[in-house]
């Protein structure tokens, strides 16, 4: 008798939890944007750098659950180099495609923390152009 | 095995939800304080009531209708001398804990409290018990103030003294922490309430389903509590107030039910109990309340009581030896109800409770309700196990082999 993952649990939701990509503060952003979950505490800080409409540089600094912190570790490898347009049409669908799981309504409030405070980012940033 | 330790074993025949699989595996319910299993006597009678006698109260002529009333206000008896109430005039039927709190705040509170009065709670209570108070502190001027807890999860008695010079109209408070797990000293806390002149009202929704309550002896001028955390429906709460004060209180909602003549200009109001429940009541919900109380006078309050003292006991000695547990409240099982709250380094409660649902396993997560108290404690959330009659000593087992394995499997 084990505790054996799911054998549908992807496995890289746990490797991105405990080593986060892009993580920590990147000089010269141009928009640094928080956002919280109040209910279960989870909680990021996106670093996003633009050339133009190309977001060149993004980072994230955070705490919480698995589901928000991974979520944000992926996006943050998946947006890298895109176009702004590319990433506002990311949508919850996309995110339950990049964790590789079905999340039920209160988890995937968690996985998607990190994509609102990116738009909320971006939105800042084209407003202030 | 120890005897009181038989308890869950003896009686998990009579818990259907227990026999099935979660996930194909053994289900180990582990969140009773949020709501209980229903053992089949609870549910046989709810169904006989609908099979039987299904019929409104207090109105019909014929025989059904006689027969449900009496069950009905068989069942208020049978509440009123559970709690030792003097009588069952001073038991409410409300659909919950939550509603019964209300009926106080909109009902006593209204016509009572006045601007600059101090209303009393403490920092470990439920929202139940404080968001009322919050808004009635709001629509009347008063001022709310709180007393707090200490590191091993206790009320700081001495912050009273702050209070002894003021207009105190209310102190509300928990009989039981549902995350810390601390029972409160009730009869101290009513006397020190008392000298200042205060009306007091308990939430004892995680202290009456689980050891013995005498409102007398307590001596409290309210108290509440829910059906369904003491293997009642859910639907059904209790309102105990004094017959006074019932007395002296306008009706909390009107209509059907509550009144005696109703005139195109006024009307006049029913006796008490019947003055607070308007329109139809929960009929099903008492029927399996007074049924499940049956279940518990069965087993006797005391061995209720026991059994999760023993099973604390082995949860707390079994949880602390896993590396970054923390756990909070009292450290003696005598000093709390049947529930641990804790934390494990490196993990957040949802990833937790996600894991342990995966091994069939059903644990609390989050804030618990209380997100003042979990302020206090520096945390955002928690997770939770919490026990009943029907739990045994392996299932606690099972949850800690599952959090060494978790722990490895994340390594953390």
């Amino acid at each position: 008798m084990g505790i054996h993952l799911p054998e549908d649990f992807p496995k890289h939701i746990i490797e991105h939890y405990r080593r986060p990509r892009n993580y920590g503060e990147i000089e010269g952003a141009n928009v640094i944007v928080k956002d919280s979950n109040r209910l279960c505490g989870d909680y990021v800080e996106i670093y996003l750098k633009f050339e133009g409409k190309r977001i060149s540089d993004i980072s994230f600094k955070g705490q919480g659950c698995m589901m928000s912190q991974a979520s944000a570790s992926m996006l943050t490898e998946l947006i890298k180099g895109k176009e702004v347009d590319e990433v506002l049409k990311i949508t919850k669908n996309d995110i339950t495609k990049m964790l590789g799981l079905e999340l039920d309504p209160v988890r995937m409030k968690c996985a998607m923390l990190p994509l609102v405070a990116i738009r909320k980012g971006i939105e800042t940033y084209l407003s202030k152009r | 095995m120890d005897e009181v330790f038989e308890l869950g074993s003896k009686i998990r025949e009579d818990f259907p939800i227990l026999k099935r699989l979660v996930r194909g595996k053994p289900f180990v319910y582990l969140d009773s304080a949020a709501t209980t299993q229903k053992p089949i006597q609870v549910i046989e009678a709810i169904k006989n009531y609908y099979e039987m006698f299904n019929a409104n109260v207090h109105r019909g002529i014929y025989s059904i209708a006689e027969e449900a009333t009496v069950a009905y206000e068989k069942a208020r008896e049978k509440v009123a001398h559970f709690i030792n109430a003097r009588s069952p005039r001073e038991i409410v039927f409300t659909r919950n804990a939550t509603e019964a709190i209300n009926l106080v705040m909109y009902s006593w509170g209204l016509s009572n409290v006045r601007r600059r009065d101090v209303l009393l709670t403490t920092e470990m209570e439920h929202h139940s018990n404080l968001l009322p108070w919050q808004t009635l502190s709001k629509l009347k001027g008063a001022t709310l103030k709180f007393i707090g807890f200490n590191e091993d999860g206790f009320l700081k008695l001495e912050e009273f003294d702050k209070y002894k010079n003021k207009s105190v109209k209310l102190f509300a408070f928990t009989f039981a922490s549902n995350v810390l797990g601390t029972i409160n000293q009730v009869r101290e806390l009513v006397k020190y309430a008392k000298k200042m002149g205060a009306v007091t009202i308990v939430d004892a929704a995680q202290a009456v389903p689980h050891m013995p309550v005498d409102v007398q002896q307590l001596d409290c001028d309210f108290m509440v509590f829910s059906g369904h955390k003491m293997l009642g429906p859910m639907g059904i709460g209790v309102l105990y107030g004094k017959e006074r004060l019932l007395e002296e209180m306008k009706p909390f909602m009107v209509g059907g039910e509550m009144v005696k003549a109703v005139s195109f200009e006024s009307s006049e109001w029913n006796d008490i109990p019947w003055k607070f429940e308007a329109g139809t009541p929960n009929v099903e919900g008492a029927i399996g309340l007074a049924a499940a109380i049956d279940y518990l006078q069965r087993l006797g309050m005391d061995t209720v009581r026991k059994h999760e003292v023993k099973l604390t006991e082995h949860a707390l000695d079994a949880l602390t030896r896993v590396d970054g547990i923390t756990y909070y409240g009292p450290s003696s099982p005598e000093q709390r109800c049947g529930l641990i709250s804790f934390n494990l380094k490196g993990i957040h409660p949802h990833d937790l409770a996600m894991f342990l649902d995966n091994e069939g396993i059903a644990i609390r997560a989050g804030h618990h309700c209380a997100m003042l108290l979990h302020n206090r404690l520096g945390i955002t959330a928690s997770a939770r196990v919490s026990f009943y009659i029907y739990n045994i000593p392996s299932e606690i087992d099972l949850l800690v082999n599952n959090l060494e394995k978790i722990k490895k499997m994340l390594e953390i």
